[in-house]
């Protein structure tokens, strides 16, 4: 079961690339953030509220203003206390309960602010680094990652690894105080301006697969780390491909126990629950508008008015607007101090779906016209066309459609499991195909 | 940030579960289901009286609990669940509500603590024939003082005292009370798809029949009327959905094949991991719905349909996948399946199809967008 990626599309999704597709998003109606977030964000100002003015100078910085200009409002951020909110205290952060973060996010969200470059490192990879380290290791990562002096990344899938991720075959090999590493991870995002990583490794191939991992942290510049950007199948590079030769890492910077590298692992992907992410392209409001402008199939009226295009578009409403009520159900157990539910699994296997529906649907109501993506002709600067290309990998990253139905079924519903091949066997000896 | 029931309506629902555990078991719907000659269950209906859920949501003055919507939702939910054959939705979602919604002080004195003690059964008169009815289709015809014409199909109006009728007169479409125990009335019972509730032909002949609420102004009514209705019938269909994702997971945990239990197989775990899904989008949009009904919101039309569209398929959907994950057995009639895959498609149809369901939807979010 391999749920390292998550957190890879709401990254990818929120990168710049993205960023400019989202003006026409920024017509639904305004909403006014609370007082004090205003003037923590807006008034001093460390970020400018969403705007397609804002969104059209975001676009213009390189990829290197952009990281600057992150780093600048994680620090401002930081000092406005608005870091590591539910953190202890003695790491930086104000202990406060999970809703005081829900509540910080959709205030943040509403702004321009550059806040993605981070989302992984403090999301996931750091409270996996203060939970399983010593305080000089803490001393030395946490404030840095919290002022976003230093970005993290998380290396957990490799090309063997992907559903199966405690299936890591890149390994570490212990050398006096040292570890050395050889391998290769993939699909990690950010690992390009990444300073630092938590890397899954297989440290003992001879017991089984679960049993034989370590976690470490490394260093992202260390020689011997060589990183390629991916080339996605929708044209963008989001992601990469990161190789270890003989990369040392000192035995200090290992969280936890060699071989418990699988239960680190589970909290990295717990801390996750919460990194549930937003807009992910045109939806139901989007295609309602778009409809109303384009001819329906019949060639009477507009496709509005059609009525097998409003059956569709009922549904999309009710899911769309089914997965948003489900977050607020989410906010009101965190609220009341309890866990949030499973109902906070549905959304990827909702929106991923229901996403590339509308695209098709926007892209086909357009007859032949429908082909062409460039921004200057196509349909909200086609962001019906981006969407569609990027669907097919939403559907995927961050766990498959068939994966989360079956972490639904098996963790939710409590059906029995797989019968599996690889208990009782040695890493070594699992078969293993191309 | 608040979505979700409260600690009291939790205690509700547990006691309405265990109350309906026991009264409404297999054993006692099928009775209903079996029997040709019965229209409900009077037991049930009398303990349901009893517990005050006929007058959950009927003020005190007027002899209910005075509680809240959100506390028949709770209820319906359990209802739902327990597939019970009782007509408390065209009693208290429909006849009750079009009383509170519409009626005079005098008519709300005449039956609302009628309706609470369990003493009057009601019903709402709609259909007149095949698809889906409209304000310019109405052919029942009222007087002013009689009402004449034919409907059909009324759920419940075989065993209802009294109707809700939608009738037309010279001002328009309005609605009128008819009391079904008069000489004017002649009823038919009809075979339906779910024998554990009744449904009948009503033909009036210059029955008695007075308006309620004002002339001309009833299909309005009976579209606020049919909204009211189903956002809670949404939650009847979810406790059903519910009842049969349950029966599916522990069949799935139960039954082996290939020396495994089918629960093992993906086949099976993506269909059931569906289920849950549509299950809980219809939960959120539902509870979007109670939230509506229950402040008198004015997103309830909007979030009525939701709610409804989102409950009719996921009901349906888990119906007949509960039948499926059963194989050979679920489709027999001694396995439970069928009860929910009947009353399934009763509930996606008592207050208007899926199709008319997502169409107001759409229409709403436009208007919504206009305004």
């Amino acid at each position: 079961m391999r749920r390292g990626a998550r957190s890879i599309v709401w990254v990818a999704f929120k990168s710049r690339r993205f960023k400019g597709r989202r003006i026409w998003i920024s017509t639904t109606r305004p909403r006014k953030p609370s007082f004090a977030l205003r003037r923590a964000l807006f008034s001093k100002p460390i970020a400018s509220p969403k705007s397609a003015e804002a969104e059209r100078l975001s676009r213009k910085l390189s990829p290197k203003d952009y990281l600057a200009a992150a780093k600048d409002y994680q620090r401002k951020k930081a000092e406005a206390g608005f870091a590591g909110i539910t953190w202890a205290k003695e790491q930086g952060g104000r202990a406060l309960p999970p809703i005081y973060a829900v509540i910080f996010n959709s205030e943040e969200a509403k702004f321009d602010a550059p806040a993605h470059p981070f989302s992984i490192g403090l999301g996931m990879c750091v409270p996996t680094v203060i939970a399983f380290s010593d305080e000089a290791t803490k001393d030395r990562y946490v404030a840095k990652a919290l002022r976003g002096d230093e970005i993290w990344c998380q290396l957990f899938s490799e090309p063997g690894a992907g559903s199966d991720v405690a299936a890591s075959k890149t390994k570490a090999v212990k050398d006096g105080g040292d570890w050395i590493i050889n391998g290769q991870k993939v699909w990690t995002t950010g690992a390009h301006f990444s300073d630092f990583g938590i890397l899954l490794v297989r440290t003992n191939p001879d017991v089984e697969k679960h049993k034989g991992l370590t976690m470490f942290i490394v260093d992202m510049k260390a020689p011997g780390v060589e990183v390629r950007q991916i080339h996605q199948a929708s044209g963008g590079r989001d992601f990469n491909e990161v190789y270890f030769t003989d990369v040392r890492i000192p035995d200090q910077n290992r969280l936890g126990e060699p071989g418990m590298g699988w239960n680190v692992a589970l909290v990295t992907l717990m801390n996750e629950r919460l990194a549930v992410g937003g807009s992910y392209g045109p939806d139901y409001k989007e295609i309602f508008e778009f409809a109303k402008g384009i001819a329906a199939p019949s060639g009477e009226g507009a496709l509005i008015k059609d009525e097998a295009f409003r059956q569709k578009l009922a549904d999309w409403i009710v899911r769309a607007e089914g997965y948003k009520l489900a977050k607020f159900r989410t906010m009101t157990a965190l609220s009341r101090g309890q866990t949030p539910g499973p109902e906070s699994s549905i959304g990827k296997v909702i929106n991923a779906n229901q996403m590339m529906d509308i695209a098709n649907t926007a892209i086909e109501a357009q007859d032949l016209y429908g082909i062409i993506d460039d921004p200057a002709y196509a349909a909200l600067e086609g962001a019906f066309h981006q969407s569609y290309m990027f669907a097919p990998g939403l559907r995927i990253a961050g766990g498959t459609d068939e994966i989360l139905k079956n972490i639904i079924a098996e963790r939710v519903l409590g059906l029995p499991q797989e019968p599996r091949a690889d208990k009782g066997v040695a890493f070594k000896d699992l078969p293993s195909g191309r | 940030m608040n979505f979700d029931f409260s600690d009291d309506q939790k205690a509700l629902k547990d006691q309405a579960r265990k109350f309906l555990a026991d009264k409404s078991s297999s054993k006692a719907v099928r009775a209903v289901l079996n029997d040709d000659a019965a229209f409900f269950d009077a037991a049930l209906w009398k303990g349901v009286a009893e517990l005050g859920w006929l007058g959950a949501a009927i003020p005190e003055e007027h002899g209910g609990l005075g509680l809240g919507r959100l506390e028949l939702c709770v209820l319906a939910e359990e209802i739902g669940r327990a597939v019970a054959p009782i007509p408390f939705s065209s009693t208290v979602y429909f006849f009750a509500e079009a009383l509170m919604l519409a009626g005079a002080e005098a008519q709300k004195r005449d039956h609302l603590p009628k309706i609470a003690a369990g003493e009057r059964i009601g019903c709402f008169a709609l259909s007149e024939g095949p698809g889906a009815p409209a304000e310019a289709s109405i052919e029942a015809k009222f007087d002013g003082a009689t009402l004449s014409g034919v409907k059909i199909p009324v759920t419940d109006g075989d065993c209802a005292d009294w109707a809700v009728v939608v009738a037309k007169e010279a001002a328009g479409v309005s609605l009128v009370l008819v009391d079904l125990n008069q000489a004017g009335v002649a009823r038919e019972t009809l075979k339906t798809i779910d024998p554990t509730r009744g449904a009948a032909k009503l033909t009036f002949t210059n029955a008695k029949a007075e308006r309620l609420g004002a002339a001309g102004q009833g299909w309005a009514l009976a579209e606020a009327v049919l909204d009211r209705a189903a956002a809670l019938i949404a939650f009847e269909q979810i406790g059903g959905s519910q009842a049969c994702l349950e029966m599916a997971i522990d069949y799935a945990k139960n039954r082996y094949a290939f020396s495994r239990p089918i629960g093992s197989f993906q086949g099976i775990k993506h269909k059931l991991a569906d289920m849950y899904v549509a299950i809980e989008v219809a939960r959120s949009n539902a509870y979007y719905g109670a939230w509506a009904l229950s402040t008198e919101a004015a997103e309830l039309p909007f979030a009525a349909a939701a709610a409804r569209a989102a409950a009719s398929d996921a009901y349906y959907l888990c119906a007949k996948e509960n039948i499926q994950t059963h194989g050979g057995m679920g489709f027999t009639w001694e396995v439970d399946c069928h009860l929910f895959f009947r009353r399934a498609k009763l509930l996606a149809l008592q207050a208007g199809s899926p199709a008319v369901w997502k169409e107001k939807l759409v229409k709403r979010l436009e208007q919504r967008n206009a305004a």
